[in-house]
């Protein structure tokens, strides 16, 4: 089974998605925006990021990594 | 006046009975019945059945806490673990073993692995090693609720007894309604907790001036809460606790057992983007009020828990009662799924095998015993043993992480062999148990890196390494795992 560019860049999309959930470059920064402090407003919006990527994921690759009915899904 | 808030959580129980009844008359009386609701849960419950048992005592205690004492920044660890780790399991694990499950009928992961390797012997070893991690965990959460519900009557209900109260529920609603009513109750217990949660951060944030002020307090409280990091708040120490917490998680009985429970893949699909959001909705107001606490001057009670006093200071008593019944929520509905699962783990991976031809629904009588013992068990054990249930909680989940790496190698390489599943899983539970009980194997690596994540890369390694320098046992099939095109 080989893998596709398009499945490698999701490993790449997911990786980035991981890495940067700490928000490393704002390190020891107390910075208070808006009530909070500037690393949470951080940590809420790289939430809806992967949120809207992990729908995304779902809505067109979703069964691409298991190696299953790469076609497209929609046997069950 | 202290009987009125214990009304309140008295309620609050009968009404997961009720649920627990209602399921019950839905059901079927087969062991896939019991354990896992027929596979037929949809998303709503699919998700807060799985978001509501993640969440224990500790969410509601010890994580407040750790933002009291040590700053905000667990927020960032748990939504971390959460929001994205665990969620990107969820489809890595979690879809492919619904699969796997789905098509060969699986109710337990010791199950999927000794049909794989063709070992009854590694089945049972998956199930002990699962139990001796979990009955501590149940019994941190007893502990919980008798501690919540003695500081909610101030002392009128002694400690034993609130643990004895929350046990003899759990234990008649689980063996009645097995995982259709405890999914129930816990979509119940997970939309309970988050709105009594918003609306105490609603009050406190307006008595304390607003989010700004309260941040305000909190910094000049202690200035070092805004900054990122700082304190016990290493690099080494987030990504430790995110990781084993996160893989930690997925190898729990109770979650570990969701990943089959599915109607359609649609389910699991529409799950996934949903994480982040619960993640937010829940542990950003949880984990501030703690921190927010500093600022207001709130003294931890005589329990080390900060909520409790804070409610007690800016809301009124009866809401009080009703968040530490959303605490009480949020320790049964993890407590009555992993009773289930540790019951499941034990008739079919341990009984059932040793006990020629147990039929279906003995299965899910005995199981329903099983239940019955392990809650009493775990209840009597709640009043010997007293630890700070940060510690406790963690262990248990380094414990199930060990797990994790050598059941990812199996799922996804065909080259998996039974001596490597046996080598790493025996070598990374051996090496983690070392390091918790003894000296002679060290906690902390490298400047901070935790003994379970180097637990869970030897479990890798062995797995892998043996895996390659033996070759496949008798009866092993690999094919077991095929997922379709591969």
């Amino acid at each position: 089974m080989t893998r596709s560019v398009r499945d490698w860049l999701w490993v790449l999309v997911f990786a980035i998605l991981i890495t940067f959930s700490v928000p490393w470059f704002l390190w020891g920064s107390a910075s208070v925006v808006a009530g909070l402090p500037v690393w949470l407003w951080w940590h809420v919006g790289w939430m809806c990021v992967a949120s809207a990527t992990f729908a995304l994921f779902a809505r067109t690759d979703w069964d691409r990594m298991m190696g299953a009915d790469t076609a497209g899904g929609g046997e069950l | 006046m202290t009987l009125q808030p214990l009304g309140i959580v008295v309620g609050y129980l009968l009404l997961a009975l009720g649920v627990g009844l209602l399921a019950y008359r839905v059901g079927d009386n087969d062991a896939e019945d019991f354990y896992l609701a027929s596979r037929t849960l949809g998303t709503l419950v699919l998700l807060f059945t799985t978001f509501a048992t993640l969440l224990s005592a500790f969410t509601f205690f010890g994580g407040p806490n750790l933002a009291y004492a040590a700053g905000p920044e667990w927020i960032l660890v748990m939504g971390v673990m959460d929001g994205i780790l665990f969620a990107v399991l969820w489809y890595v694990i979690g879809y492919r073993q619904w699969l796997i499950g789905r098509a060969r009928e699986y109710v337990t992961l010791g199950e999927m692995l000794g049909d794989r390797f063709a070992s009854p012997t590694l089945r049972a070893l998956v199930a002990g090693v699962s139990l001796l991690w979990l009955f501590p965990y149940v019994m941190l959460q007893q502990m919980g609720a008798g501690e919540a519900l003695r500081g909610l009557t101030s002392g009128a209900i002694p400690y034993w007894g609130g643990a004895a109260l929350i046990t003899v529920f759990m234990i008649a609603y689980v063996m009645l309604a097995g995982l259709r009513g405890v999914a129930w109750t816990d979509t119940l217990q997970g939309l309970f907790m988050l709105s009594v949660l918003w609306v105490a951060v609603v009050w406190v944030v307006n008595a304390a001036g607003g989010v700004g002020a309260a941040t305000e307090g909190m910094v000049a409280a202690n200035p070092d809460f805004a900054a990122l990091g700082g304190g016990i708040y290493s690099p080494q120490f987030i990504i430790s606790s995110a990781v084993t917490i996160a893989f930690g998680v997925t190898m729990f009985p109770q979650i570990n057992q969701r990943f089959f429970v599915a109607e359609s893949k649609a389910v699991i699909k529409r799950t996934l983007p949903l994480w982040p959001v619960l993640v937010l909705l829940l542990f950003v107001p949880a984990f501030m009020l703690g921190a927010w606490a500093r600022g207001l001057g709130i003294q931890t009670d005589v329990n080390g828990n900060v909520l409790p006093p804070l409610l007690l200071e800016y809301t009124p008593a009866w809401f009080g009662a009703l968040v530490i019944a959303g605490a009480m929520a949020a320790m049964m509905s993890s407590s009555d799924s992993m009773l289930l699962s540790g019951s499941s783990y034990f008739t079919r991976d341990l009984y059932r095998p040793l006990v020629e031809e147990a039929t279906d629904r003995k299965e899910a009588f005995v199981g329903r015993v099983g239940v019955a013992i392990f809650a009493t068990l775990s209840f009597v054990a709640s009043l010997f043993r007293r630890q700070t249930l940060l510690e406790i909680g963690n262990t248990a989940f380094g414990g199930f992480a060990q797990l994790a790496l050598p059941v990812m190698v199996a799922l996804y390489w065909p080259g998996t062999t039974r001596r490597g599943i046996y080598a790493g899983v025996v070598g990374s539970q051996a090496f983690y148990l070392l390091s918790v009980f003894t000296e002679a194997v060290p906690s902390s690596y490298l400047g901070g890196w935790s003994a379970s994540v180097v637990g869970m890369l030897l479990g890798l390694v062995l797995t892998v390494g043996v895996s390659l320098v033996t070759s496949a046992a008798v009866g092993e099939d690999a094919s077991v795992y095929a997922t379709g095109a591969d």
